[in-house]
């Protein structure tokens, strides 16, 4: 079981974002109407932070625990990203979360949030359906 | 033992959340991804001869369980040890709310908006499955999500993904300032 260690490395994450509040539906509504800095916040030190990681990873070469190398990661230009981001943007102002939270929302008791998550899958299930049609 | 209840500030979480990029790639090259793991599920449930299903899902398996420790992470932050206050949302936020027809804020989330019965109800049907589709159509057309493109694309100075995370703004602002409202007055 070696993708077992994940586990406690999400947990971790899941921890963060929630005791953050990233999880809450009204956090983001507040977000969405700029009536507060918390949520920007986050993001202003989160994206740093992880910056910062990566600068120190290619400067230093280093290689994983288990010395293989690291890859950076590539993010290629598609349609999708606007269109697509757009969709995403309007679906998390409707559920205040993204896919990460709807993890951590059902674990914090909204256990009816499973249905936004199953939707969520079946959103996905549908774009992998209609994608040769779309732009 | 009241530290283990409270929320944490903006300038803890923050760092914490990012540091998961370097964990993840120390670990063992992963890249933290969300959405990803909604396409796993697709092509382990019902890839239906789909391209974007047909491919090896067991690779990234470790991203489900990623994701299990997510769920017992907000299961330990939300439930196990939940701040018994309210977010302290800004006053302007929740008077906008109870102008909306909200009750006080009561943990993380409005359960009168968020329950099994208003499931069936017009509101409750849009802001849960119609929203839910939207989050899973979407990330996967922007081939990534908040943590994907938001924390480690931009991270990685990746410019498609500030395009992607600027739009994921633009869309839920957007939707939260023009469409937002006549929803929860439904």
């Amino acid at each position: 079981m070696k993708n077992f260690k994940y586990l406690f490395v999400g947990l971790f994450f899941g921890l963060a974002l929630t005791k953050g509040e990233a999880i809450s539906w009204y956090r983001m509504q507040e977000m969405f109407r700029f009536e507060s800095f918390h949520m920007y916040g986050i993001f202003m030190t989160a994206i740093p932070t992880g910056a910062l990681s990566l600068f120190i990873i290619r400067q230093l070469k280093l290689k994983t625990f288990d010395h293989q190398p690291i890859e950076m990661p590539k993010k290629e230009y598609h349609n999708g990203i606007i269109l697509g981001g757009l969709i995403f943007g309007f679906g998390w102002a409707l559920t205040g979360a993204c896919p990460g939270p709807l993890y951590a929302q059902i674990g914090s008791g909204s256990v009816v949030t499973i249905i936004t998550l199953a939707s969520a899958i079946l959103g996905t299930w549908t774009f992998g359906k209609v994608q040769a049609y779309l732009p | 033992m009241d530290i283990l209840y409270k929320p944490w500030p903006w300038y803890v979480a923050g760092p914490l959340i990012g540091l998961t990029v370097p964990l993840l790639l120390l670990m063992g090259n992963k890249k933290l991804g969300i959405s990803s793991t909604l396409r796993q599920i697709c092509a382990a449930c019902m890839p239906a001869h789909i391209p974007l299903f047909e491919y090896d899902w067991k690779k990234d398996g470790w991203n489900l369980f990623f994701v299990t420790g997510v769920l017992l992470g907000g299961f330990l932050g939300g439930y196990a040890f939940a701040n018994p206050n309210a977010v302290a949302l800004s006053a302007s936020t929740v008077e906008y709310l109870k102008s909306q027809g909200l009750l006080d804020p009561m943990g993380l989330m409005p359960v009168e908006l968020f329950n099994w019965s208003s499931l069936i109800t017009a509101k409750g049907f849009l802001l849960m499955v119609f929203g839910g589709f939207m989050v899973g159509f979407g990330t996967r057309y922007a081939q990534g999500c908040t943590s994907g493109h938001g924390i480690l694309g931009l991270s990685a100075l990746q410019w498609p993904s500030l395009v992607a995370t600027m739009s994921f703004f633009i869309g839920g602002i957007l939707f939260s300032h023009f469409v937002l409202p006549f929803i929860l007055a439904l």
